[in-house]
């Protein structure tokens, strides 16, 4: 109801249409190629189907029979996984310590906030291209410092060896996006009270103890958001593993997104890359789910 | 030094009650020079690829052979010759294109629909709200194949066309609640106003409540046109061939075009990236709203 607007009869209904009709340009729009989408991806993981034709052959949930025993879906999971974990470990606690230093007040720092800012304002592909160099075995950066350094034995292809890929892109990720969860914690850690610092100061919480007792407790929110986004992110994640690894070599970095990816665009399965994406959108919704509730728990405990 | 300390006087004459215990000057000099190397070291990560980057980009390939440390003999322009006389030049006009295309119409979209979120009672409010907020979970890559058959379908596929359905599509529901909340705040007499003087909603929504609604559009427009701009993954599967491509794309084929070149490659990293950088520097404050504003208030 629109407060102190004389209404006339029949006005009621005028005005429900003109809210129906507030709605419909973005209503089409998001179900054209939000919500349609997800249902016709349940729709065509049911089929065996290249894309090419028409239609596909039925085959109920086969796909998701043979998904099961698809040892490189399976792989793409575990490194789904650890790059949840390497994310988690690294991201937000450097992230932290970066906005805690940011905040001291001390002079320049502003500059440095900007400067550390500037890697997450880079195109991923601009990126994924930059690290390619950086890593690359004969001329690139980190085997060059290595060599320098007398560490001779360390030196390797860093994207190219089954036992670095993965991680060398974690690496690079979080140096994308530690400037980002910086900037959350930046504004959490500015959102507090200055008068709550001082009332703990009389009571003699200084230093490490007013950030154990006064600033970590108010930033839990916030923490709490940086972990369900890190998650959440981590799990559909793609760019920058497609652009640096492709998921090699030898599937050592495939992650869930790079497989539906190879499967449906690169061998033509549609049918089988649709059970591949709604599968990874289960495992990511029941994580994160998962996530929720757990935290949420522990907050009323 | 005096001035600094003046200002430190001048704070405890302001706030007179506070008396906390003072480490001593040294503690707190050495504690100062500690978060200075802190950031120094942090600066280091951050900015080593980047300088690294700029750096390469103006030596010659010969140079770079001989000597990747050190600075080029000469300010070697040439390197940025080649990516300008390359495709380089058309993927910026599409990505603009693209971007300018679905921004505008995230922007006009999302704000009328919020407009009656915010403002009218209707049935079905609250569930056809909370389904348009859903999609902020959904992963995009579930939604790839059957856009990608959509728009063969749709006889789109391989246009500049082609991404802008999903990038609004996409760009929907964190505009929508953002623009929502911001709505709710604006006082409802300003607007109960303009209806009495005989505005439609229409009117009311566009003389009274868009003006006032500058900074949250602001930070939608923002966030969405970084979104836009960055975007990869639809571009890579709804796009073929290069002159259809945005800067994204364009980015990987010139890698690919300049191949061991790496001076030339280096130079296109750091014309594809200046654009972004330079916006984020002159609007730093938006910038940063805009990436924020999504996060903090779920």
């Amino acid at each position: 109801m629109v407060r102190g607007v004389p209404v006339p009869r029949g006005a009621a209904t005028k005005r429900m249409w003109t809210a129906y009709a507030f709605l419909l340009p973005a209503m089409v729009v998001y179900g054209t190629f939000v919500a349609g989408p997800i249902l016709l991806s349940v729709y065509y993981s049911l089929f065996d189907w290249s894309g090419v034709s028409r239609t596909g052959t039925f085959v109920g949930s086969g796909n998701f029979g043979r998904l099961l025993q698809d040892s490189v879906f399976w792989r793409a999971v575990g490194n789904n996984l650890r790059l949840v974990a390497g994310s988690l470990v690294t991201q937000l606690p450097v992230a932290l310590g970066l906005a805690l230093l940011l905040t001291r007040g001390l002079r320049g720092m502003r500059f440095f906030r900007t400067a550390y800012f500037v890697p997450h304002m880079m195109p991923t592909v601009a990126i994924g291209i930059l690290w390619i160099f950086i890593y690359d075995p004969s001329m690139g950066v980190v085997n060059d410092l290595l060599a320098r350094l007398g560490l001779h034995g360390w030196m390797r292809g860093w994207l190219g060896d089954e036992r670095t890929a993965l991680w060398a892109v974690i690496a690079t990720i979080a140096w994308q996006f530690i400037p980002f969860y910086m900037i959350l914690f930046q504004a959490a850690l500015v959102g507090i009270p200055q008068e709550l610092h001082e009332a703990a100061a009389i009571d003699g919480a200084t230093g490490s103890k007013a950030f154990w007792y006064v600033t970590l407790p108010l930033l839990v929110g916030t923490i709490r958001t940086a972990v369900v986004l890190s998650l959440v992110g981590s799990l559909k994640y793609f760019d920058l593993i497609y652009i640096m690894t492709g998921g090699g070599p030898n599937h050592a970095s495939e992650l869930m997104a790079t497989h539906m990816f190879k499967t449906a665009f690169n061998q033509f399965q549609m049918g089988y890359g649709s059970s591949v994406a709604v599968a990874s959108f289960l495992i990511a919704f029941v994580v994160s789910a998962l996530l929720l509730y757990v935290t949420q728990f522990r907050r009323e405990a | 030094m005096s001035t600094s300390g003046d200002a430190r006087a001048a704070l405890s004459i302001q706030r007179p009650s506070v008396r906390t215990r003072r480490r001593p000057v040294w503690k707190r000099r050495l504690n100062e020079a500690g978060a200075y190397l802190l950031a120094l070291v942090w600066l280091a990560v951050a900015a080593f690829p980047i300088f690294f980057m700029g750096l390469t980009a103006f030596k010659t390939m010969r140079e770079f052979l001989v000597s990747p440390w050190e600075l080029p003999s000469r300010l070697n322009l040439s390197n940025f010759g080649s990516v300008w006389a390359s495709d380089f030049p058309r993927y910026l006009t599409n990505s603009v294109f693209v971007s300018v295309v679905s921004v505008l119409l995230i922007v006009a979209l999302s704000s009328l629909a919020a407009y009656a979120f915010a403002r009218m009672t209707f049935p079905g409010r609250r569930p056809l709200f909370l389904w348009i907020l859903a999609g902020m979970m959904i992963p995009i890559h579930i939604t790839l194949i059957p856009i990608y058959i959509m728009t063969q379908r749709m006889g789109t596929y391989d246009t500049l066309v082609a991404l802008i359905g999903p990038y609004v599509g996409f760009g929907l529901p964190i505009s929508v609640f953002i623009l929502t909340e911001f709505f709710s705040q604006i006082p409802k007499e300003l607007e109960d106003a303009s209806r009495i003087d005989g505005c439609t909603y229409f009117q009311t929504f566009y003389r009274i409540t868009l003006p006032l609604a500058g900074p949250a559009l602001a930070t939608v427009a923002i966030y969405n046109l970084i979104g836009a701009w960055n975007e990869f993954i639809f571009a890579s599967v709804l796009l073929q061939s290069p002159e259809a491509f945005t800067l994204p794309l364009g980015l990987r084929q010139l890698f690919g075009q300049f191949g061991i070149d790496t001076p030339a490659v280096m130079a296109t990293v750091l014309l594809g990236s200046l654009p972004t950088i330079l916006f984020f520097v002159v609007f730093q404050e938006r910038v940063v709203s805009g990436l924020t504003a999504g996060a903090l208030r779920s």
